[in-house]
């Protein structure tokens, strides 16, 4: 019996849950003060995620998807790729989306309900939110088409979660991908938990990241809360795919320390010990901790920092809260490139008889 | 006479665990699959207490698959199981249609009647809390569309429990459409009037029956889960003014109880259908056809009160400008009357 087949998925690391170094550092042009403007990103990414379940909490914004415990697979996204990459997110990649121009209060324009907030013209080529399950990584695969086809040096990015990996979307995304050698990089945010369902009901595969074998590409494992190893692991993936040398599966190990949405309550199904346990994992102290041992970063800028995005997302809601609404009946604008008859008529009885706001549920 | 009889009310979400619960316990075929169905008992609370009581073996919660539980209950269905499915948005049909419409459906017509199909596909439906435009349809055209399949739509906990066992006895596939706003789940908007005494010891409702839900002379207001409450309050609010208005609750699209219709438009001469899902080639169309085609005399053309052809959006003002509401059905009224 020959064996045709070997696999092998490696997870890499490089800070220990305390933040020390378990390895010399990756060979990356200026690391260190990447690794700091990392750090103030993921500071800001944590200030903007209470704030916006502040805003939720009172009735100021829509139904929100925490990004806590992500921070360091966002903001690593955000700072690995170029202007020129598209970023096709799932609807927890608000670090990433400021870091490529995204406006504060364009974000949580969004998040309040106001489709404006999808389209503001810093996204340039970047894809709105995405929040049907797994479908934005074959949107990734389209975009990656149109690179090759192209052929720009350019690369798309797409986030999901670990339960989007369990879609068929999902694994034909990657097997076009692999047949293709798509310009594309899949990154799988593994937080462990698809709303009430746990990773180890999700699949029956040790990791996710194998099931990049059964596409022919590559596939890995890295510390999620690690923002040097995850600095590592993407560089070296979107180096690839824009240079043409195919796509790859990146499996961010992490663990959602919030609710799945403000519509849910994480509670009734998880174990404290479980949450407690992985907030001593968490990325941002433990990236912390890395650059005060360095003599990258100390309390005194720490306690700017702290006040400056204070300010900054507090400025940014002020900025929210005071955007008038577009007028009601504009939800007829934007479905066709021109208003049909039919939809005039509909927009008319609509206006004409419906009264000031409808009365669904008094 | 004491008024002393107990009252035993129930949110629909708990009349439909309590339809399944009760089914599984006598019926060793009847096993639940879906997302969040477990532990959590169902996004929309309509499994609790199913996965304590009858264990992971049949109570399953599945990976995010829909593709592969569809399709799997369609398999497992056919094997002699009777697979209770939840699709957690109706919204997803998209992703596992196939499985529904072209298998669940037809496999008993293609089969000569030798293969059944005993699925139910429980589904919540509708907007009003802000869910946005891939997570507020109701859909009831397009799945009352297709042949092969029944579909049920309670407005209350009763009419839940009763279509649930219904169904679940069924051979046929029945899609079983829940309005989330009519759960009684708190964040979804709470509709009182849903929430009605259930009697403990099951019962069947039969499927394709309609509910003449209020009486009335001088109009007739036609709709299904949310839109039933909508009439009501318009009826409510009608009869302030004197006009009497008779409300029909659907209560199934498939099969579809023209006859109850019918006679109430007999007897009023006016209809009103109102419908949360798209206005254009869906149930309002077709009740307002059923009643033509029989040549009732109208006293005036037949309004609809549905969903624009439009995406809902997710801001909350716009979305609740373009939902149906009570408001909307006396302003059709009030054009018929001006007629």
């Amino acid at each position: 019996m020959d064996t045709v087949f070997k696999g092998e998925i490696h997870l890499t690391r490089y800070l220990d849950q305390q933040g020390k170094l378990l390895a010399p550092l990756p060979d990356i042009p200026e690391l260190p003060s990447r690794l700091v403007s990392c750090y103030r990103n993921m500071v800001l990414a944590r200030a903007l995620d209470s704030k916006a379940i502040a805003l939720q909490r009172t009735g100021q914004l829509g139904t929100f998807a925490s990004m806590l415990g992500a921070e360091a697979i966002d903001v690593s996204i955000g700072q690995c790729m170029k202007p020129e990459d598209v970023l096709i997110p799932y609807y927890r990649n608000h670090a990433c989306q400021l870091m490529r121009g995204l406006p504060i209060d364009q974000l949580l324009l969004y998040w309040g309900g106001d489709e404006r907030g999808s389209a503001h013209p810093a996204m340039g080529q970047d894809f709105p939110n995405c929040v049907p399950i797994a479908t934005q990584a074959l949107h990734a695969c389209g975009v990656a088409t149109a690179i090759k086809i192209r052929g720009e040096k350019r690369c798309a990015v797409t986030v999901i979660g670990d339960g989007g990996t369990s879609k068929g979307d999902f694994m034909e995304a990657l097997n076009v991908a692999g047949a293709w050698q798509l310009p594309v990089v899949f990154v799988v945010n593994n937080n462990q938990w698809a709303i009430s369902v746990p990773r180890v009901i999700q699949c029956g595969a040790q990791t996710l990241a194998q099931k990049a074998f059964g596409a022919g590409i590559r596939g890995e494992q890295v510390d999620g809360n690690d923002a040097i190893a995850l600095h590592q692991v993407l560089e070296l993936a979107l180096e690839r795919a824009r240079e043409g040398k195919g796509p790859s599966l990146i499996e961010a190990i992490s663990y959602r320390l919030a609710d799945h949405t403000t519509a849910d309550d994480a509670t009734r199904y998880r174990d404290n010990e479980e949450l407690k346990a992985a907030w001593e994992r968490e990325p941002v102290k433990r990236l912390r901790s890395y650059l005060h041992s360095e003599g990258l970063w100390d309390e005194e800028q720490e306690k700017c920092w702290q006040e400056e995005v204070n300010r900054m997302v507090q400025e940014a809601a002020d900025a929210y809260l005071a955007i008038p609404p577009q007028p009601v009946e504009s939800i007829f604008d934007h479905l066709y490139a021109e208003l049909p008859e039919r939809l005039r008529e509909q927009r008319e009885w609509a206006t004409v008889k419906a009264m000031p706001g409808g009365s669904h549920h008094e | 006479m004491t008024v002393a009889s107990k009252e035993r009310k129930l949110t629909i979400a708990r009349a439909m665990a309590e339809a399944i619960a009760q089914q599984m316990r006598i019926d060793q075929r009847v096993f639940v699959m879906g997302e969040d169905i477990g532990p959590l008992g169902g996004v929309f609370g309509n499994t609790r207490g199913l996965f304590d009581e009858f264990g992971a073996e049949r109570v399953r919660d599945t990976p995010i698959s829909e593709t592969a539980f569809m399709g799997a209950a369609v398999g497992a269905a056919s094997d002699g199981m009777r697979p209770i499915v939840e699709l957690m948005f109706v919204d997803f049909f998209g992703v596992c249609f196939d499985a529904i419409y072209n298998l669940m459906a037809k496999n008993t017509y293609f089969s000569g009647g030798e293969v059944k199909v005993p699925v139910v596909l429980m589904t919540s439906t509708g907007g009003g809390y802000s869910d946005a435009g891939q997570h507020s349809q109701c859909l009831h055209g397009t799945f009352a569309h297709l042949p092969g399949m029944k579909v049920v739509a309670p407005s209350n906990a009763y009419d839940a429990k009763g279509l649930m066992t219904a169904a679940i006895r069924d051979d046929n596939p029945v899609i079983f459409m829940f309005h989330k706003a009519l759960q009684g789940m708190g964040w979804l908007g709470t509709e009182r009037d849903a929430i009605v005494h259930v009697p403990e010891e099951a019962y069947q409702l039969p499927i394709g029956k309609a509910a003449v839900v209020r009486e009335g002379a001088d109009v007739t207001i036609v709709g299904i889960t949310s839109g039933v409450h909508h009439g009501l309050k318009a009826a409510r609010a009608l009869a302030e003014r004197g006009v009497s208005a008779e409300v029909v609750d659907l209560r199934s699209l498939v099969p579809l109880d023209r006859q109850t219709v019918i006679d109430s438009v007999r007897k009023t001469g006016r209809l009103i259908v109102v419908d949360e899902d798209y206005q254009s080639y869906g149930m309002t169309g077709e009740i307002i056809s059923s009643v033509v085609e029989q040549g009732v005399m109208l006293k005036a053309p037949p309004q609809r009160v549905a969903y624009p052809d439009i995406p809902i959006p997710f801001s909350r003002p716009m979305e609740q400008w373009a939902l149906p509401s009570a408001d909307k059905i006396i302003a059709a009224f009030e054009t018929m009357e001006n007629h």
